[in-house]
């Protein structure tokens, strides 16, 4: 049981004197990088520093310093804590920053996020359209001077709830009046929507040719946002020859509610419930992020039973997952309902656990800073004891046993390559799909958080990189979860679960953090800015499952249609989270 | 032998078919009920449970945990003569933390002086937007706002629960919630009790 030797950050000012300064603001840390000398700086960072992983870009809008800020985290796949770059630039339109998309390709639909909400303009970048927003949509909604429409305050609590009790029904408001800005002379029933020319002709330019001699005819077919397999609203067009796909380009953002505008319109502690709808599958894992992130720019300690408390409820959010993970892909391969029937037999009794801790079933709400809202009652930790030592174990293998063998699925899944480690390390892909293509990074391990360095466990690691592999990797986590689970039972101490008072509004210093944890889907990181007011002046999630979407495109070219489901089910995506 | 894989994995549907059956024969021939009663609601979602594992809804309900939430109400207390004391004083605390700013009041205010006094006028929750976190219930220093357990609330309009129907008595609560209960009851005499020993300490010297 090692942790990572602890790297000291690479010193890029000694390297780049001149182009890049250290950001000297009170609570910030990193480096502030010319936004001339991005690219050269960038690709030292890669091939110089070795931090081969650059797992999140966003941006952060300073009105008052008129001045719009891109961020970038950037790690190493053996692990170790990371380095954080940014280029300043001024707030005039049209804002323009070097796209780093030929550097680490894992950047394309994150700077595609930060073109369409924070309007920066990535150079370079092939394929810069709106990805959350609809084509024609006006503005950018995390500037901080754009107004959503029925607009009331700028933040909450509003302040015609009390005492006064003056409350407007949204319906109430007139949708074509008010914020709403429509061409003069607009009539929306008349309004005929262009046809999506953007998307198409994007399509177009990224399908591969025909090296087959044959004269064929490609076609473009809609999957989703409406098909059983696409786990939710998402929908990919897809070019295809024959059953071979030649190009492919996702369509995301019909689930889309501008979880960061959200985030940063409310305070930091009603963010909490709001986490719980990302991934709504893992509310525990979500809130275990959040909680972590604000957690460090409070420097605030954790009560140490607690931690105890953290560490089984994520990982049993990460049996759970994965035991649905195992089911749902049987279900998209036409295994109709059985294995996930099986499946959700066990999630529901976890869920019970969750229940009767939390009050709800998937939207926990659980977590506190400093703790957890309440401790567990010793008739659940008894129910808790009972899954994990007898049942659980013994459910994983009748799984195992139900499928792993099974001639039809072995057929289906072995040999089918899903990615490689070096392209998932340059797609920024995180989470088991890494892993199980040889690469054993895991945070818990890497760049552990909480209590996890207190716990033996293996990081699960397959080599092969196909389906089989992707598939059996889940049972290994399910395991390994089971042991860290078993240990946690047995250490976790009596005492209070809240080193704080509990209070409804927190003060968080002024700063910025970045809190990253292993949830069972990939990386799952918050990017907090605080200006020291009850809001945060940046809330910005990094959900594993879009990052890892990223990736599909290069996955699925050159493979056949129907092995399209099953690829994309192992990217194990979630459109609560993929949309936010 | 191709085809093996396939007969274990069926081996294990075979078995989970005839585990329903077993199970039934031997909750017969323990003479117990298994179906329609709180006993056997309860083995189907323990550890233990074999076989079917679904509930026959509406006949059969899930038995909720002491702590699960939903739409919260106001608790009163009953006074003499069926007077209802409301315990909510419009601190407002319950409004401001709500994350969906569901919930808005009305203070009242004392006719003569003007001066609010503790006692909502009006107080509306928006049951369509709540979004069932419990924050007010949590952080509500009265203990007046609480989670309610009643989960069916379909309806033709809109969920707009103004005081009356809100307002719920305090017995509603215990049964609901008995664990909670207790300590908050127990918590609010040590309060009480420490509140009299101070005044009796500070009346003391000046006698």
């Amino acid at each position: 049981m090692t942790t990572p030797v602890l790297t000291p950050i690479a010193d890029l000012t000694a390297r780049f004197p001149g182009s890049v300064t250290k950001d000297e603001r009170a609570g910030y840390s990193g480096f502030l990088v010319a936004k001339e000398n991005l690219l050269e700086v960038a690709a030292a960072i890669r091939d110089e520093f070795g931090y081969d992983l650059l797992t999140a870009v966003t941006g952060v809008d300073y009105l008052a310093e008129n001045k719009m800020e891109v961020v970038y985290h950037a790690y190493k796949t053996t692990g170790g804590p990371g380095l954080v770059f940014k280029v300043q630039v001024d707030r005039i339109d049209p804002v323009t920053v070097p796209s780093l998309v030929n550097i680490w390709p894992g950047v394309d639909f994150q700077e595609r996020e930060a073109w369409d909400l924070l309007g920066i303009k990535f150079d370079g970048h092939p394929d810069l359209r709106r990805i959350l927003m609809w084509e024609g949509y006006q503005g950018h909604p995390l500037r901080k001077d754009w107004k959503e429409p029925f607009f009331e305050e700028e933040v909450k609590p509003f302040k015609s709830r009390w005492p006064d009790g003056k409350h407007v029904f949204a319906e109430e408001k007139n949708p074509f009046r008010d914020n709403l800005n429509f061409p003069k002379n607009f009539d929306p029933d008349a309004y005929q929507p262009e046809a999506e020319k953007d998307l198409y002709s994007s399509l177009e330019r990224f399908t591969l040719k025909s090296e087959s001699g044959l004269k064929t005819d490609q076609i473009v077919v809609n999957m989703g946002p409406h098909h059983p397999s696409t786990h939710g609203v998402l929908r990919v067009a897809v070019t295809l020859e024959g059953e071979t796909i030649m190009g492919l380009k996702p369509v995301m953002g019909y689930l889309h509610r501008n979880h960061d505008k959200i985030g940063e319109r409310c305070t930091f502690l009603q963010i909490l419930p709001y986490t719980d709808r990302l991934d709504y599958f893992n509310s525990m894992s979500n809130n275990f992020g959040y909680v972590i992130t604000v957690e460090k720019l409070m420097k605030i300690p954790v009560a140490e039973r607690a931690e105890y408390i953290r560490v089984i409820m994520a990982e049993l959010s990460r049996i759970q997952n994965h035991l649905i993970f195992i089911g749902m892909l049987l279900n998209d391969l036409g295994t109709m309902y059985t294995p996930s029937l099986y499946a959700f037999e066990e999630r529901e009794l976890i869920l019970d656990i969750f229940e009767a801790v939390s009050g709800a079933r998937m939207m926990c709400n659980y977590f506190r800073f400093g703790g957890v809202v309440r401790d567990i009652p010793e008739d659940v930790m008894q129910k808790i004891k009972g899954l994990v030592q007898d049942r659980l174990p013994a459910k994983t293998d009748e799984m195992d046993r139900f499928l792993s063998e099974n001639e039809v699925l072995v057929g289906r899944l072995k040999g089918v390559h899903v990615i490689n480690a070096e392209d998932a390390a340059k797609f920024s892909v995180t989470g088991p799909v890494l892993r199980a293509a040889g690469v054993p990074y895991d945070l818990r391990r890497a760049d552990p958080y909480g209590i996890y360095d207190r716990f033996d466990f293996d990081v699960a690691v397959r080599t092969h990189g196909d389906m089989m592999d992707n598939f059996l990797i889940r049972f290994d986590e399910i395991r390994q979860s089971l042991r860290i689970l078993e240990q946690a039972l047995k250490q976790i101490p009596q005492g209070p679960i809240n080193s704080q008072k509990p209070q409804y509004q927190v003060r968080v210093p002024a700063g910025e953090a970045y809190g990253r944890i292993e949830s069972p889907k990939g990386e799952l990181a918050y990017y907090v800015v605080s200006n020291g007011k009850p809001n945060p002046y940046r809330y910005h999630v990094r959900p594993p499952s879009f990052v890892n979407l990223t990736a599909i495109e290069h996955i699925c070219r050159g493979t056949k249609i129907q092995d399209f489901v099953a690829l994309l089910a192992m990217l194990d995506i979630v459109m609560g989270e993929l949309d936010r | 032998m191709y085809g093996k894989g396939i007969l274990k994995g069926l081996s294990v549907t075979w078995k989970r078919f005839w585990d329903t059956y077993l199970e039934d024969i031997s909750w017969i021939l323990k003479g117990k009920k298994r179906y329609f009663n709180e006993e056997g609601i309860r083995h189907r979602s323990s550890k233990n449970t074999r076989g079917i594992f679904t509930v026959q809804y509406p006949e059969e309900q899930l038995i909720l945990p002491e702590e699960a939430r939903y739409l919260p109400f106001l608790v009163y207390d009953e006074g003499p003569q069926g007077k209802q004391e409301v315990r909510c004083t419009s601190c407002g605390i319950c409004a401001k933390v709500c994350p969906p700013q569901c919930i808005w009041i009305v203070r009242s205010n004392d006719p003569n002086t003007g001066r609010p006094i503790p006692e909502p006028t009006e107080f509306y929750i928006d049951g369509d937007i709540c979004m069932n976190c419990g924050f007010c219930a949590e952080y509500c220093p009265f203990d007046a706002i609480k989670m309610d357990h009643d989960l069916d609330i379909a309806a033709y309009g809109r969920n707009v629960y103004n005081l009356e129907k809100l307002l719920k008595p305090a017995s509603y609560y215990n049964l609901i919630r008995p664990m909670n209960a207790a300590l908050e009851e127990q918590a609010r005499r040590a309060k009480e009790a420490a509140k009299a020993a101070k005044a009796e300490a500070s009346a003391s010297p000046a006698t």
